[in-house]
């Protein structure tokens, strides 16, 4: 008789919990930072997967078939847009997936670099609020019946923001006005320079594809000479033997790694997008405040 | 003013004079394998072994991660195993010698894809593995200085045979059992050269300073001391000429090097004294007895 409650009660569960399971949003985010933000809005209602983890590099990135696989069981595709996900139109269209594509950057007037948009957006804390909304109401529009949870987490996770936000222009208010300039890898943090002041010059362009020609690199060591520019940073998706070459060249620090498109897994220092802002603003800071 | 734009770059920026120093060790390791590439019909095996070489670089990230060491050897030993492999089955069976190295670069191209995709990662390997010519670091200018000397050295040692298998491989057979592992030896050369090109020119364009300049002397020299002088002359030339134009204009420096290459190589097609096709629409006074 006890076995057979046994046997009853591992059938229940076993009916039990698929449909748990289902019960949840399945949701997929293009790479690590949206993936982070559609799991803090979602919580525990939805189920996030990210096309490229943590440590890729968005802009070269090369979908496998499991990428079609987990885009054709999707419900809901959070991309970035402004032109990040070159490889992603294709990907959709082929996974055959009827999912709705939600552009998380949608709303916010993109920076110019030449005549395209500077995809980065999420680098401005303000920007990552208008992320935050947008991915709320493509949630919504998903799965109504959740609707409460969402708004809720998204209100809660907003007022983390806006701390974050103060927390930021605090500590760029404690840097020198003369030396809030710095190199960095690759053209990844236009917004952040826009919102909080901070210059930033680099080698590569906006994209991590492009190569840099002798000229740019001569142009930017003259800049860090003439300007006295106090650091250059690495990047965590790039190549930094041409940043370790121009510090020693120019006699610049390496402020160490600055985290721009991509977070790190859990042992990093930055899992999260708030983690990595912070340990951004911690890196400039410790390099540039003398 | 001609100071200002041929020199002064050099003297004002240290990455100038790395990359310069880079570009001509290049060019001595390279060129003179890249004439013994053309004059073996072997021009393209370079573009294959290329290939070759993911593999261990792969297994090189599995074992120690984003290591340059590590997948530099990897490369090197997995570029070594398919050129090897290749030449002997060439060697010993009916298979001709580009028939069996396309295959077993296929196969090595094959499992590195599968080794990366079984760690799940994204990270362009060969991006990463391989640098630019404008950040050389001291230990990959030491690799690549290293590398061209150990070619001259093994080239200086193998010469005769090699020159021999070039043109007359028959004769060779019957006087020298040199014949074999001088070849050998060269497809290893051709490997650290190849890993020289993908350190300053980049995976695509590796073998653009092998290959141009040999295809350059070849209109300009009948015999083959004279092209190795020719080839290593105009590769050192583009070398400069092409971190020079990528200096003056936004150019890249590794196309702007081949782009050098590519013109000198236009010029010699049409002014070469050897079959160039100017000389032959306009032949000089035959000698008269």
């Amino acid at each position: 008789m006890r076995r057979f409650q046994f046997w009853l009660a591992c059938l229940a569960l076993a009916a039990v919990s698929p449909v748990h399971a289902q019960d949840r949003l399945d949701v997929v985010a293009s790479f690590s930072i949206l993936g982070d933000f559609v799991r803090n809005v979602g919580g525990d209602r939805v189920n996030v997967t990210t096309l490229v983890g943590p440590n890729g590099d968005v802009h070269v990135y090369t979908p496998a078939p499991a990428d079609a696989k987990k885009i054709a069981d999707a419900k809901l595709v959070v991309i970035n847009g402004l032109g990040l996900e070159g490889w992603l139109p294709r990907l959709v269209q082929s996974a055959g997936s009827k999912a709705p594509i939600i552009i998380a950057a949608k709303g916010i007037t993109p920076l110019k670099i030449g005549s395209a948009a500077d995809p980065h957006a999420w680098q401005s804390v303000a920007n990552a609020k208008m992320y935050i909304a947008n991915i709320r109401d493509a949630l919504d529009a998903a799965d109504p019946a959740d609707a409460e949870v969402f708004r809720a987490n998204a209100e809660r996770y907003l007022a983390k923001l806006d701390a974050l936000d103060r927390e930021v222009r605090l500590a760029v208010a404690q840097i020198p006005e003369s030396r809030r300039k710095v190199i960095s890898t690759h053209d990844a943090f236009g917004y952040f320079a826009a919102s909080y002041g901070i210059a930033f010059i680099a080698p590569l362009g906006v994209s991590t594809e492009s190569e840099a020609s002798a000229r740019d690199i001569a142009g930017i060591i003259t800049q860090i000479r003439h300007s006295n520019i106090p650091a250059v940073f690495l990047e965590n998706v790039s190549d930094d033997r041409l940043i370790r070459r121009i510090a020693a060249e120019t006699g610049a620090r390496i402020g160490g790694t600055l985290y721009s498109d991509s977070l790190t897994d859990e042992k990093g220092d930055a899992p999260t997008y708030i983690d990595m802002v912070r340990h951004n603003i911690k890196a400039l800071t410790s390099a540039l405040a003398n | 003013m001609l100071y200002d734009a041929l020199i002064a770059p050099f003297t004002e920026f240290e990455f100038m004079r790395r990359a310069l120093a880079a570009v001509v060790a290049l060019a001595l390791g390279g060129a003179p394998i890249g004439v013994f590439l053309m004059l073996r019909r072997m021009s393209l095996v370079g573009d294959a072994m290329a290939h070759a070489i993911l593999p261990g670089a792969a297994i090189g990230f599995l074992l120690s991660g984003l290591n340059l060491f590590a997948m530099t050897t990897g490369g090197l030993i997995a570029g070594f195993t398919v050129a090897i492999l290749a030449g002997v089955v060439s060697r010993t069976t009916e298979l001709k010698e580009d028939a069996s190295l396309a295959t077993f670069y296929l196969v090595s191209l094959a499992l590195g894809v599968t080794i990366v995709s079984i760690k799940g990662t994204n990270i362009d390997l060969l991006h990463v593995l391989f640098g630019n010519i404008l950040a050389m670091d001291d230990p990959t200018l030491l690799v690549i200085a290293a590398n061209a000397t150990i070619t001259l050295i093994v080239l200086a040692l193998i010469y005769r045979p090699l020159v021999i298998e070039s043109v007359d491989p028959v004769f060779l057979r019957t006087v020298s059992r040199a014949g074999a592992p001088a070849h050998l030896a060269f497809l290893a050369l051709v490997v650290i050269n190849l890993v020289n090109g993908f350190q300053t020119l980049g995976t695509l364009l590796a073998v653009g300073l092998m290959i141009l300049p040999a295809g350059i002397a070849r209109f300009w020299s009948r015999d083959i001391t004279g092209m190795i002088c020719i080839a290593v002359a105009s590769a050192v030339v583009s070398g400069y000429a092409g971190l020079v134009l990528s200096f003056q204009t936004r150019v890249p420096s590794g196309p702007a090097i081949i782009l050098v290459a590519a013109a000198l190589y236009v010029a010699s097609v049409l002014f070469g004294s050897v079959s160039g096709l100017i000389r032959q629409l306009f032949p000089g006074r035959h000698l008269e007895a």
